[in-house]
């Protein structure tokens, strides 16, 4: 191993070879800030990604087992590489040899042409741009449409985000042998049906950028609105999202891409006034502003403005202008209802889609009054696709119960309770139903 | 690698179609694979006859039964099969994408066993 170069050694350490606390601990620091990108490159170079799962290992053991010794190489990362490269290839000539002797001289074959060898290995790994690549090609390759959408959700929190099996099946509350299926599967596609390690071309980028945007964006929603369950661990899901966000941000700073973390940021913001200490949902109307985080919106407000001035953004970069109009506003009635209207009749020209025709609706009633909204959302509800979306009939209900039509917003409720699945959420409609029945 | 591309059409669709519609479906799918043999790509390229031709023979207990019609019956009939050399996937869809089927049905993509299963292949 040519890049085993070790620097000056711990001197706690070096005298009796164990493996003390501090050197455990800079293992476990570089493990949890370098396993991903490690990975990522190992999978290019060995080309599979168990093996390169393996490799992983392999090379943090050895770590484990060298750098007591030798101290912690001035770049662990290149180091854990280089060790995790050696050991995968040894792992395959030991595979071969008991499978196929034909497979060596294609293993030499692709290894040549793959890497470099001597001198110039140390310097292109050196080379920074190659392994910013090496994550790009990891997200993409785990976001590709030829997995299922369920796959590459699992695929991305498991290999980009470094999850275990277990917590990604915790928090999609599905049993782990089922998501280590899903796993295994997806995987095996990307061997078989030879899904590429690569960035996409120019001209199929901005679908497949569109692809891997939608995962993170569903990593996010599923921990922002939690889809069932008591949701307790939640949280962690949309920070997950947040972190894939940033990254993508920094490796591919497109404008569309600064729009979803944006968007993000900007509903996190809000997290802490959303739900009683009990866990009760607390509406948007009903919140204390004070709570909302300035830095998240600060930093949100600025990734907004600054992808709207590109005039290459989409649909999350609106989103996201929707969601600052309503952090800048004190209040709920101080806020600027018409330009959400408009950043919504924009929105719905490029995705037109019910749910927002739904949120435009509710924005309608705030600008426009109340009948004006239940107008909108009766067309709607008549044209039958969000006839089953619990929102739908509990954004009718609220209206109806201004209007002081009582007995409307009752049905109403009740349909939205019957398709709530969400505990606390319901707990929420329950109460509004027994406002509007209780009588004056 | 090697990768199978199974054409399929609606069948009720191509029934309604004008000769003059097929013809240019015709047309526009021979330029296309010419284009992918002349590219290298396009390993073979059959185009099969309506599923009214097709026979689907079972054996069971050691009898063999022949019956009119596809083996799995479907809005979309397989029509054609074309055998393409790709890079990857990336580029097996590429490819795939710039075939005229893709407009009026689908095109699926099945990576070719590149080991025991597929003798007669030259590939590896």
């Amino acid at each position: 191993m040519a890049l085993e170069s070790p620097e000056a050694g711990d001197p706690a350490t070096a005298a009796t070879g164990e493996v003390t606390p501090s050197v455990h601990d800079a293992v476990d620091e570089v493990y949890r800030a370098e396993s991903r990108r490690v990975l990522a490159t190992l999978i290019r170079l060995l080309g599979d990604f168990d093996l390169a799962e393996e490799a992983l290992h392999d090379a943090f053991e050895a770590a484990l087992r060298t750098w007591p010794r030798e101290g912690v190489p001035s770049n662990p990362r290149n180091w854990l590489i280089s060790a995790g490269r050696f050991r995968g290839i040894d792992r395959i000539r030991r595979r071969s040899r008991l499978e196929d002797s034909r497979a060596e001289a294609e293993i030499a074959h692709q290894f040549n042409l793959e890497t470099p060898d001597g001198a110039d290995w140390a310097e292109w790994l050196d080379d920074d741009s190659g392994l910013v690549d090496d994550r790009l090609r990891l997200i993409f390759t785990c976001c590709h449409p030829a997995l299922s959408p369920d796959a590459r959700l699992a695929l991305t929190l498991r290999e980009v985000c470094g999850l275990t099996t277990e917590e990604i099946a915790h928090a999609f509350l599905i049993r782990t042998p089922t998501l280590a299926q899903r796993i295994v599967r997806a995987k095996t596609k990307i061997r078989d049906a030879g899904i590429p390690y690569e960035v996409p071309a120019r001209a199929e980028l901005p679908e497949r950028l569109d692809t891997v945007l939608h995962v993170i964006y569903l990593v996010f929603n599923e921990g922002y609105f939690a889809s069932g369950g008591d949701g307790l661990t939640r949280p962690d899901l949309s920070d997950e999202a947040i972190r894939l966000g940033r990254l993508l941000v920094e490796l591919m700073p497109e404008p569309e891409v600064e729009g979803l973390l944006a968007l993000m940021l900007l509903h996190e913001a809000r997290r802490p006034a959303r739900t009683t200490p009990e866990g009760e949902v607390v509406l948007l109307e009903d919140q204390d502003r004070s709570l909302w985080s300035a830095a998240l919106i600060e930093e949100g407000t600025e990734l907004v403005e600054r992808a709207l001035s590109s005039r290459r953004f989409g649909p999350f970069t609106l989103q996201a202008a929707i969601a600052a109009v309503h952090v800048e506003a004190p209040s709920v009635a101080e806020t600027d209802w018409a330009q959400i209207v408009a950043i919504y009749d924009l929105l719905l020209r490029i995705e037109p889609s019910p749910v927002i025709e739904l949120n435009r609706a509710v924005a309608l009633a705030m600008r426009d009054g109340s009948e004006a909204g239940l107008a909108a959302i009766d067309a709607l509800l008549d044209a039958g696709e969000l006839a089953d979306y619990h929102l739908a009939h509990a954004a009718r209900a609220d209206l109806c119960r201004r209007l002081g039509r009582d007995a409307d917003a009752a049905a109403s409720y009740r349909r939205a309770v019957r398709l709530t699945t969400e505990a606390s959420q319901k707990r929420l409609l329950e109460s509004r139903l027994a406002e509007v029945t209780a009588g004056p | 690698m090697r990768y199978a591309c199974l054409l399929y059409l609606d069948a009720m669709e191509l029934e309604a179609s004008t000769d003059a519609e097929r013809a240019r479906l015709r047309g526009e799918s021979d330029a296309c694979e010419t284009d992918l043999r002349r590219s290298g790509h396009l390993v073979a390229a059959e185009a099969l006859e309506s599923v009214g031709a097709a026979t689907t023979v079972r054996v069971r207990d050691g009898r063999s039964l022949a019956v009119d019609g596809p083996a799995i019956e479907g809005p979309e009939q397989l029509t054609r099969v074309l055998v393409i050399e790709a890079r990857d996937l990336n580029e097996a869809m590429r490819l795939a994408a710039k075939h005229p089927f893709g407009r009026f049905g689908s095109i699926e993509i099945r990576p070719v066993r590149s080991d025991r299963g597929n003798a007669g292949a030259d590939a590896g």
